[in-house]
């Protein structure tokens, strides 16, 4: 046996899977700690952090993982939001139902936008996903009668209840908000350790390959989407029943292109570059937006040196120079 | 029209937790538990101690305890609304400072503490959470836009911190939103419009057609102007919505019916430039009357190139720009407190012009916010229902130094002030009043009881 062939036939070492559960658990159990010691401005502010970060897991599954440079994915986010908030509003439906409805909207949106956009690919991909999220934004316009457009409407308080309980309290809030980041986080990482995420990464990487060994690259292109808009689409539903408030601001292109910084910050295609980066991006506005006005100028300058210091985002760079078995 | 039901449960909604909810913590209180709470834990730990000393909690921890009636201003610094956020800010600073001159609330100083909401719903709510729990904020105030005011509302509701908005929308009296959120200051769209029918169905024409931008602020003129045109005996023979990403309007112009006696337009955004050109250029010499709103060429100087057209037409303004020959010695007052010229500009420079029909609000309802907790005793966040109740109970404003735009009159249940409207024509480079309408011009039916809901 030749040495090349001895290199080929050495399996890779497996994952370390105690020590991949064991940090995205960890991060679980930390979340549900903070609960008790948080002060209430950055629990609050962490609820809805947890619901944000989903948006950007979704958008990861697509943009990460898939390869899928969408500028659109504001439209799953308000097709989850304004599903959960019409259907309150107009049929009593309260928000378990709401916000399975929210979910089901928003992938069959992705659907129908998966069957035509993904005729594409690069930077046609990105300008049909930018057209569609647009015209998703004047339709909410359109139908102001119901959507009352720009100015959006309050989501029914007797509507904000699940199992009986209130989701405007705190607790509730933020259970409910860990909860959902919860099964965003773990289904992320299941998906990225699975075959249909190996698959979606050999798509990423290089698309003719992976057709010429024989995947039906589109139909899983199509499933990727579809996820990612069923998580966009979940966060969505979330922050309306969670806070209340359903607007059309929320499907224009700053919220297309919010999730995209927040996985670039974070690190695309890591499970946990979402989250960091949200988590960054929010403290980062807060905090820059008392001291100054120009702090869009201050966003902009650390995202240059994160390019500089970190290319593949946070937790893109730390897998790629300390710990390579991070998912 | 409205399309949204009040899903409230009879009496508001119900306080479900069975706590004390006459302040922030009961507002925000979880359900009685056996175990841990959030506060027992904290407490038990230590950890508010070693939270404080981090960075960034320091100035928080210490807000907790200061003397200060603490004001927390949500300000349209960035993004659309930031023309008229850098104006309510100087108004603003502008009261805040004769109140404290004159001893502040209760003998308590006043601080403003201004929070940039960049004009979004979603950071607007964030402020407000920011207000209440974070810089233990007594009140929140200060918004204008409509889509922040009611991605807001809904949050200061649930912390149960008073939400005093200078908005001029419909959206308070409505009923959509809570008990917790009032507008003194300044007059709702609603009322503006109905006032404005009487006097351009006398005036300038019974058959009018409106060009509006397609979206909330122009549906309501579209729906309440019409209404009201019908009732004075006139009617709206075309109604044209302008879609927001439009930029150039010749083509809309033909669509105006040739019948046309009144053009009403409300055209906002930094498009109006254009659209009062091409306006012009359509019509020439040969035009209908034209009225309009002034919101539509806030901060915009009336000689700015493009505006000729306007030139003979009405605009509704919420307070005359410009100082006017019968200017009140309130007005006078306020105008120099303000630091605005009598042509309704900066006094240090003639080009930074105000938003003068709006801005006014910002003055009176921190004066209204004073008389309020005078008259509740007010001594910190426990005393946050009472306000609401001693607003509630208002009514009559006279014309004064802390209400220099005129005399007003407070609906308690509608949570919602009424006032004289006033219409300027555009003679030459100046805007010159030529009707005041009574307050009762704008009274409506009312359309929700807040004082129904708990606090």
């Amino acid at each position: 046996m030749s040495e090349s062939t001895a290199v080929l036939s050495t399996p890779p070492a497996a994952p370390p899977t105690a020590r991949i559960l064991g940090l995205h658990l960890g991060v679980l159990a930390v979340l549900f700690a903070l609960h008790f010691v948080l002060p209430d401005y950055h629990h609050i502010s962490l609820s809805r952090i947890m619901v944000l970060a989903c948006f950007a897991m979704g958008y990861n599954l697509a943009f990460g993982y898939s390869g899928l440079l969408s500028l659109g994915h504001a439209m799953f986010f308000a097709a989850g939001l304004y599903a959960a908030g019409l259907v309150a509003q107009f049929a009593d439906i309260a928000a378990p139902g709401g916000f399975l409805i929210g979910v089901a909207a928003a992938a069959l949106v992705a659907l129908t936008l998966g069957a035509i956009a993904l005729r594409t690919g690069g930077v046609s991909f990105m300008i049909v996903t930018l057209m569609f999220a647009q015209a998703v934004f004047l339709i909410i316009y359109y139908f102001g009668t119901y959507t009352r457009g720009d100015e959006g409407f309050v989501v029914p308080d007797a509507m904000r209840v699940l199992l009986g309980l209130d989701l405007a309290d705190p607790t509730v809030r933020y259970m409910t908000a860990l909860a959902l980041f919860a099964a965003c986080l773990m289904g992320s990482l299941a998906l990225a350790r699975s075959n249909l995420g190996r698959v979606l990464i050999a798509i990423r990487e290089n698309e003719d390959r992976a057709r010429m060994l024989g995947y039906d690259v589109y139909r899983y292109k199509l499933t990727a989407l579809t996820l990612s808009a069923v998580m966009a689409g979940a966060a969505g539903a979330a922050y309306g029943l969670l806070f209340g408030y359903v607007g059309a601001s929320f499907a224009s292109i700053q919220y297309s292109i919010y999730p995209l910084l927040w996985v670039l910050m974070g690190g695309a295609g890591t499970v946990l570059g979402p989250f960091l980066g949200t988590v960054l991006m929010f403290y980062l506005v807060d905090l820059t937006s008392a001291a100054t006005t120009a702090y869009l100028l201050v966003v902009g300058l650390v995202l240059i040196a994160l390019i500089l210091f970190f290319p593949k985002g946070i937790l893109g760079t730390v897998r790629e120079r300390y710990l390579p078995w991070l998912p | 029209m409205t399309t949204f039901k009040d899903r409230r449960p009879a009496g508001g909604k119900a306080n479900t937790t069975g706590a004390d909810t006459t302040g922030l913590k009961g507002a925000d209180t979880k359900p009685a538990k056996s175990g841990p709470s959030r506060r027992g834990v904290l407490a038990g730990l230590g950890a508010a101690g070693a939270l404080t000393a981090m960075p960034g909690f320091v100035r928080y921890s210490q807000a907790q305890s200061a003397e200060p009636i603490k004001i927390g201003f949500q300000v349209h610094r960035t993004g659309i609304g930031a023309a008229y956020g850098r104006w309510y800010d100087r108004t603003t600073m502008a009261a805040t400072k004769l109140i404290n001159d004159a001893g502040g609330i209760n003998g308590r100083p006043v601080e403003i503490i201004a929070e940039d909401d960049g004009t979004d719903p979603k950071r607007g709510a964030e402020v407000v959470e920011k207000f209440a729990t974070q810089h233990g904020c007594d009140i929140a105030f200060g918004t204008l836009f409509s889509h922040v005011v009611i991605g807001s509302a809904p949050r200061a509701g649930e912390l149960k911190i008073p939400y005093f908005v200078v908005s001029e929308g419909h959206h308070v009296a409505s009923g959509m939103l809570n008990r917790y959120t009032l507008q003194p200051g300044i007059t709702d769209v609603k009322s503006q419009v109905i006032a404005m029918a009487p006097w351009v169905s006398d005036n300038l024409g019974k058959k009018v057609t409106m060009i509006f931008p397609d979206f909330a602020f122009g549906h309501n003129h579209r729906d309440f102007f019409t209404e009201a045109m019908a009732a004075q005996g006139g009617e709206v023979i075309e109604q044209i919505a302008i879609p927001p990403t439009e930029s150039s309007f010749f083509k809309y112009f033909p669509k105006i019916p040739s019948e046309t006696e009144v053009l009403y337009h409300v055209m906002v955004g930094p498009g109006v430039l254009t659209f009062v050109k091409e306006m012009g250029e359509f019509y020439g010499s040969n035009r209908p009357e034209i009225f309009g709103f002034i919101d539509s060429l806030e901060a915009v100087d009336i000689t700015s190139p493009g505006l000729e057209f306007l030139d003979g037409t009405y605009l509704w303004e919420g307070n005359p720009r410009q100082a006017q020959a019968d200017q009140s010695e309130h007005d006078k007052f306020y105008r120099e407190a303000v630091g605005v010229d009598a042509r309704g500009a900066s006094v240090d420079d003639p080009k930074d012009v105000s938003t003068y029909a709006h801005m006014f609000g910002c003055w009176e309802t921190l004066n209204i916010v004073k008389v309020g907790m005078e008259a509740c005793g007010y001594s910190g966040t426990k005393d946050r229902g009472a306000l609401i109740e001693a607003v509630e109970a208002m009514k009559d404003m006279p014309e004064s130094r802390a209400h220099p735009q005129g005399a007003k009159v407070f609906n308690g249940k509608t949570h919602q002030v009424f006032g004289h409207q006033f219409i300027s024509q555009v003679q030459g480079a100046d805007l010159v009043k030529v009707h005041t309408t009574p307050i009762e011009a704008g009274y409506y039916e009312d359309e929700v009881d807040y004082t129904t809901q708990p606090l």
